[in-house]
């Protein structure tokens, strides 16, 4: 046991004491702080970057007087009405006029507009159009009635719905809570996972292909157990990912302080703040940071209850959860990637060996990803359960609230599974440190299962 | 006393037999060549001596009792394979290595001090291993593999990589070693070194034991009624017939003739018969070098 720990401390010590880790610790939550800032601000002033619409319009006067300022310009279009203007002729020439595409709408409106442009338009856009288009349709619609005081009622009328969630616990009390707060934590979540056990599972094997080929290992074995130097290794390496993880954890919560007292209090920086659950739901439905950028003081009432919700998450649970999952799905792994390293005899032969352990990580944080829309289907609870992609797919539902007994069945099928893992790459890792020059591969590895020590 | 002994050990790999009932028996203080071409199945004795691998079957003993786990302590082992850490210090992975073996810090600190100042190569201390020549790194090897001074010392090809200078001083630093009381089992294919350094040999070929004992003994054994004459001048020896005459050879004033006689006859009379011949300035029972009895050996099994 005590000459574990002297193989724990080397491997700690060297790792921890070289200016790559140090550099990446640092590094690492600045650089996710900024994508955070960088990337509203890309967003807000890509938006500038607007297009010139032509819009023409078929049909008699009184139609075009009622539809030439129906659409507004938006943050990122300009929409241009040219009066007398032949369809046919302008979608020859409005490229060089300057104009990135022409509307055209019929004498009767509810034909199908067409939108003419050299390059597919982004959906957003569309949605502006049709949105306001729709609007118009049915203002016009309602005036048919001949209602009076039609626009005060109108106005009246139309309310903004937000739904604000409540999470129910066993007591009957309920949290404010966000599931924009709880995608962002899923993403993080599943990826900073995906990302941990990948890095410090590849250095466990960088480590093992090192002292195999430097011949180090030799030595070492005739003074301890091959699977002591293996473990020493694996825990070695993991206590360096705790370290960082902790590090990283010190830092946001730290970070977060700052942006509760600082930030909250600054209208000026709110803008870029409340785009920041946004950006991410961006990728399905890019309409909705373009629509929803004007700065009012309710979003940033918003944005503080948001910010509120997001405290309200269970975090004890979410970081043990992520302890756990990252100790049990990185010994599985690692103990993978050490029998591997253990095999070959240098970093490129590792190829063959490498796309069945891709694989699973890889098709556990593609799931993941999907989780978020749908945290409760059967494919997200399945995934969740088998432990090759558990870590990183419950990491990603557990911000949407999972029940008890699917945390603990999952996490009791990780310690069985990594248990059984960590034991067979002993035995695969026992033989391949000693065996050189032989092209190895999966049937020469269940071989060596079989050896005796 | 045996201070270390393998009993009818038997090692497969697989469909392939690496040690096929092997026995050694390993006196104390003693210098023991473990001899063999390449792929015998040295390396797995010695692993297995290492507790590296286990056997299939048979048995070990260090020092009278059954060899345990704990006895790693006891024993030192440089392999024919070495590294270090590269990016390591000398120091630090010096002691690394010997606190693997169980030494405290500090003992392993006062031991090494001691021997980096023996070896004269103090300077090298904080510099990374990749700095270091190939000797220099042997040499750090050589230290890291008895500074826990064990019972038992396994090297396995320690001269390569040194030149003449430092080969010698190691040799003397092994000499040394089994002054103090250490056990020295060496495996080697210079059969040179085997003549110096050797007391005793075990020859291994095929999985199987084919030659051992001391070498005085196997030399003498193989030696066969075989001298070396020498006479002053350009002397022809025929003899009656009752010689062999392996070679004869005119060189520098001086005859040198090899005869191997059919046993019967003795020293003194093969003396006696030569002297009429020339003036003898030598005559010696001509022992075979271990480099032939090596060879002979193997060629005759295979």
């Amino acid at each position: 046991m005590n000459k574990i720990s002297v193989i724990i401390k080397r491997e700690y010590i060297t790792r921890v004491r070289k200016k790559s880790f140090i550099i990446m610790t640092v590094l690492a939550p600045l650089l996710m702080a900024s994508m955070v800032i960088v990337l509203p601000i890309l967003m807000v002033t890509g938006n500038k970057d607007f297009k010139k619409i032509a819009v023409v319009i078929d049909g008699s006067d009184q139609f075009k007087e009622n539809l030439k300022n129906v659409i507004p310009n938006a943050e990122n279009a300009d929409f241009e009405y040219l009066p007398n203007t032949n369809v046919n002729d302008i979608v020859k020439t409005f490229d060089a006029g300057g104009y990135y595409g022409v509307l055209y709408i019929s004498p009767d409106i509810l034909t199908a507009p067409q939108m003419y442009s050299k390059k597919q338009p982004p959906i957003g856009l569309l949605d502006h159009i049709s949105n306001s288009l729709g609007k118009e349709i049915e203002k016009q619609k309602l005036l048919e009635y001949n209602i009076q005081n039609l626009d005060s009622i109108l106005n009246q009328i139309r309310t903004k719905v937000n739904v604000t969630t409540r999470l129910v616990d066993e007591t009957g009390h309920s949290k404010e809570t966000s599931t924009g707060i709880a995608m962002v934590l899923a993403y993080i979540g599943g990826f900073l996972m995906y990302m941990l056990v990948f890095i410090f599972g590849a250095q466990v094997m960088r480590g093992v292909i090192e002292e195999k080929t430097s011949r180090v290992v030799e030595v070492i074995v005739s003074s301890v157990k091959p699977v002591q130097l293996m473990m020493g290794k694996i825990i070695g390496i993991a206590l360096v990912g705790l370290t960082q993880f902790m590090i990283w954890v010190i830092l946001t919560v730290g970070a977060v302080t700052i942006v509760k007292t600082v930030v909250l209090k600054k209208t000026d920086m709110k803008e870029i703040t409340q785009n920041l659950p946004q950006n991410i739901m961006t990728e399905q439905q890019p309409a909705a940071a373009a629509t929803n950028t004007t700065v009012t003081s309710p979003e940033l009432a918003e944005f503080s209850k948001l910010f509120d919700s997001a405290m309200n998450q269970n975090w004890l649970l979410i970081i043990t959860a992520f302890i756990f999952y990252f100790i049990t799905g990185y010994l599985l792994y690692a103990s993978i990637f050490a029998a591997i390293g253990s095999a070959v005899d240098n970093e490129t032969e590792t190829q063959q060996f490498m796309l069945p352990v891709t694989i699973p990580i890889i098709l556990g944080l593609v799931v993941a990803m999907g989780t978020m829309q749908n945290p409760e289907s059967s494919l997200a609870f399945w995934f969740s359960m088998i432990p090759l992609t558990s870590p990183i797919v419950m990491m990603a539902r557990i911000p949407f609230h999972v029940p008890g007994w699917q945390i603990a069945l999952s996490m009791a099928l990780m310690v069985i599974t990594f248990i059984a893992f960590v034991w067979m790459a002993a035995k695969v890792y026992r033989t391949g440190i000693l065996m050189y020059g032989k092209k190895s591969s999966w049937k020469e590895l269940l071989k060596w299962l079989r050896y005796r020590g | 006393m045996a201070l270390f002994e393998a009993k009818n050990v038997t090692k497969q790999y697989g469909d392939k037999l690496a040690l096929d009932n092997v026995s050694i028996s390993v006196p104390e203080q003693c210098i023991y060549g473990l001899l063999g071409p390449n792929g015998a199945g040295k390396t797995t004795l010695i692993r297995i001596i290492n507790q590296i691998t286990g056997p299939d079957s048979g048995e070990l003993f260090l020092d009278g009792k059954k060899l345990l786990p704990e006895d790693v302590q006891l024993i030192g082992y440089l392999p024919e394979e070495r590294g270090l850490y590269k990016k390591m210090k000398v120091g630090e992975q010096a002691l690394y290595f010997a606190q693997l073996k169980g030494l405290s810090k500090s003992e392993a600190m006062r031991r090494l001090k001691y021997w980096f100042k023996k070896l004269e190569i103090v300077d090298w201390w904080g510099k990374k291993v990749e700095e270091l020549s190939k000797g220099m790194q042997q040499k750090v090897q050589f230290i890291t593999t008895i500074l826990h001074e064990p019972k038992l010392i396994i090297f396995d090809e320690p001269f390569t990589g040194f030149d003449p200078v430092n080969a010698n001083i190691i040799k003397n630093e092994i000499l040394f070693l089994r002054e103090r009381g250490a056990t020295i089992i060496f495996s080697t294919h210079n059969m040179g070194s085997v003549e110096e350094l050797c007391d005793n040999i075990t020859l291994i070929n095929k999985a199987k034991t084919i030659l051992e004992g001391s070498v005085n003994e196997i030399r003498k054994q193989w030696a066969a009624n075989e001298f070396d004459l020498v006479f002053q001048g350009d002397v022809k020896f025929e003899g009656d017939g009752q010689y062999k005459i392996l070679s004869q050879e005119f060189d520098n004033g001086k005859s040198v003739i090899r005869l191997k006689s059919d046993g019967e006859i003795g020293s003194n009379d093969i003396l006696k018969d030569a002297m009429k011949s020339g003036n003898v300035i030598s005559f010696n029972p001509s022992l075979p070098s271990m480099n032939e009895i090596f060879i002979r050996v193997v060629e005759s099994r295979n």
